[in-house]
């Protein structure tokens, strides 16, 4: 009962929250210097006998309703979103909803196998560095984890670039697909587009393994030092039991919550890395319209982003509650 | 080469015989942990936490530690049930076995044997176990009872130690700081030991909880025979509780002895010093306190010759050199200090 009362409260907090957000991003979206209306304009008056730049303008703003002012743009986008209704993306010029739909599998999808990748790596090292702490193995284990946490995205992938589409010559540079695509068949298709995510995969990984390694290893420290693990080794226990019964599943607390908080992540695609592989996801999609000032789209993509940061706060407070037996949601 | 002089580790002691008349005998153990510095974390010293305390116990009977805070309490305890890795040097006999020479297979059974109630009843119950679990796990891994009887034989346990069923399926944190402590001892009672080292179980509680878990303590030491090391600085409680005494200074004990026997005639300086500190419960009394100069020295580098040199208010110059040996002044008695040389008789005397 209170867990529901407790999820309305929060629901409508986010509401109001994402009112806010919207307005903000809405606002900095008129305010961009690189304006869609104004360059089909320049464009569209460079050609002979056309219409001067400042009628293409006027022309322009009334169609794409730009004429509104700021506040009054922002309601009307408001009250058609809630109807449902988000309009064409200017500048893939089909419908916004219908353009999400074509990229966010893929980009999900990446995002599901990195993450799946990332746990599997992180945890257990996590756990190895905190029973070895101040060992070889530990040091080894955290330069490492640092070294990923530090190298930039670009940096990395161009690395892995270089080494192994350059040099070696394993994978492509870039896209999704190969150049012979249409002829293979189905099983070939998909092995050729899990040939080309390779790359894309171990750089999300390297890059966003370190942190929840390093965090899993500071929370199984902590709870390795505390005095119950003393009492289970007291009892006689095998270490086995000791570490997975008493210490992990007490790390697995503050894990959950983080991975949790995580998940709605996986929706929102990774700009950096899909644009720098050409991987046609929601990441690269959302950065041409954005750079090309496609208000529609980018504010579809970005109340998006905004709903699923604050259903993921939501999430991990709840999970919170589930895996803490002392944790009462109020 | 100085440098390495420093990280000598003397163990140079002679070994005891297993005698059956003590359930316990600890000789000149040593527990040092080390100080890691520079780049490659090199050790460059140890804490000497534990330097060369001996002591017997005898089966049923109750072992007073005192001391002061850091004086290595904790530690002889812990490393007596070698809960803090392994020993620097010495021997402590369990029933007449090392229990440092014991495997991973061995040690886990006799973990049953020898159980420890820990100082801080908040921290030291698994926080998202309940209760059953907590006092039951180790009774189900080391089957202690038939399967049919678990529930049972929980039940009675808990029961013993104060606690209803119904606090069964409870989590450590819905209970007051008396009845966690009561946890910790059904915990520990459950695997049937013959030996519990109390680690100061009481000075975290309020003194009416004080009195009623020290009255559980002694009865079901009376029930089950159990033999306990009862650590604390909390002297009137451990003059109630316990049969002998052992008082703790930087690490080694300074006397040792029947608790009547310390208490009408302490010995070693320290040990009036800390009795005299002793409050009285009645403000028309005046305190005869010896108050000690200076405050305790490091362990990471203690004092040569007696360590209580330096705050000794009989300090003789030949406390500086040379370490006192150990000396029975009356029968069972011990004390270590030059200020009774030539009464009593040494160790070596009686070998």
């Amino acid at each position: 009962m209170s867990t529901l009362k407790f999820i309305v409260k929060r629901l409508l907090i986010s509401v109001v929250i994402l009112f806010f957000v919207a307005l903000i991003i809405y606002v900095l979206m008129r305010c961009l210097p690189t304006s869609y209306v104004e360059a089909i304009a320049r464009q569209k008056s460079m050609q002979p006998g056309s219409k001067s730049f400042e009628e293409w303008m006027a022309q322009l703003n009334a169609a794409y309703g730009m004429d509104r002012g700021m506040v009054a743009g922002f309601f009307h986008w408001i009250g058609q979103a809630l109807r449902g209704h988000f309009g064409d993306s200017w500048f893939y010029t089909v419908p916004v909803t219908q353009k999400f739909r074509e990229t966010i599998w893929l980009s999900f999808v990446i995002g599901a196998i990195a993450m799946f990748f990332e746990l599997i790596i992180a945890i257990p090292l996590g756990v190895i560095a905190a029973r070895k702490q101040y060992s070889k193995t530990d040091y080894t284990i955290s330069v490492l984890a640092v070294a990923g946490i530090s190298l930039p995205t670009f940096f990395f992938a161009s690395l892995l670039k270089l080494v192994f589409s350059v040099h070696l010559k394993w994978f492509d540079l870039f896209g999704l697909v190969g150049r012979n695509y249409e002829q293979l068949t189905a099983l070939g298709k998909l092995l050729d587009k899990a040939h080309h995510l390779v790359l894309p995969i171990v750089t999300l990984v390297v890059i966003s393994v370190g942190s929840l390694m390093r965090y899993t290893r500071t929370n199984m420290l902590e709870v390795l030092n505390a005095d119950y693990i003393r009492t289970a080794r007291a009892k006689g226990l095998s270490e086995r039991k000791v570490i997975y019964r008493h210490a992990f599943r007490n790390t697995l607390i503050p894990l959950v919550t983080i991975v949790g908080g995580s998940l709605p992540g996986l929706f929102s695609g990774a700009l950096i890395t899909e644009t720098l592989f050409s991987i046609p996801g929601i990441g690269l999609t959302s950065y041409n319209a954005m750079v090309a000032g496609d208000i529609p789209f980018s504010m579809f993509y970005l109340t998006f982003l905004a709903i699923l940061t604050l259903l993921g706060n939501l999430i991990s407070d709840i999970l919170y509650a589930v895996v803490d037996p002392r944790v009462r949601l109020a | 080469m100085s440098k390495n002089k420093k990280l000598d580790i003397q163990n140079d002691f002679t070994p005891v015989t297993p005698d059956p008349d003590y359930i316990l005998q600890v000789n000149a153990l040593k527990k040092y942990f080390p100080i890691k510095g520079g780049i490659f974390s090199r050790t460059v010293g140890y804490v000497k936490a534990v330097d060369g305390v001996t002591f017997n116990l005898k089966r049923g009977s109750t072992m007073g530690l005192v001391g002061e805070s850091g004086c290595g309490k904790t530690t002889t305890g812990r490393t007596i049930l070698r809960l803090s890795g392994e020993k620097t040097g010495g021997q402590v006999l369990f029933n007449g076995r090392e229990v440092y020479d014991l495997n991973t297979k061995e040690m886990r059974k006799l973990r049953t044997e020898m159980q420890i109630i820990f100082q801080d009843p908040f921290s030291s119950l698994s926080p998202r176990l309940p209760i059953s679990e907590i006092i039951g796990e180790a009774v189900r891994e080391h089957s202690i009872v038939p399967k049919e009887e678990f529930d049972d034989y929980i039940d009675q346990v808990m029961d013993n130690c104060g606690l209803q069923p119904f606090h069964k399926d409870r989590y450590p944190h819905e209970f007051s700081g008396g009845q966690r402590q009561r946890i910790c001892i059904a915990r520990a009672l459950a695997l049937n030991p013959e030996f519990i080292v109390c680690d100061e179980p009481v000075s975290a509680l309020d003194v009416s909880i004080q009195a009623q878990i020290i009255n559980l303590l002694n009865d079901l030491q009376e029930k089950y025979g159990l033999t306990y090391l009862f650590i604390s600085h909390d002297l009137s409680v451990v003059e109630h509780i316990s049969d002998t005494i052992g008082v703790m200074y930087l690490g080694s004990l300074v006397e040792y002895g029947k608790t009547e026997d310390i208490f009408k005639n302490p010995l070693h300086p320290y040990t009036k010093a800390l009795f005299s500190a002793i409050p009285v419960p009645d403000p028309s009394v005046k305190m005869n306190r010896i108050v000690l100069e200076g405050s305790i020295p490091s362990p990471a580098n203690p004092p040569a010759g007696c360590k209580f040199h330096t705050r000794c208010a009989n300090c003789m110059e030949r406390c500086k050199h040379e370490t006192p040996v150990q000396r029975e002044i009356e029968p069972g008695h011990f004390v270590h200090c030059h200020l009774y040389d030539g009464q009593g008789k040494t160790n070596e005397q009686e070998a």
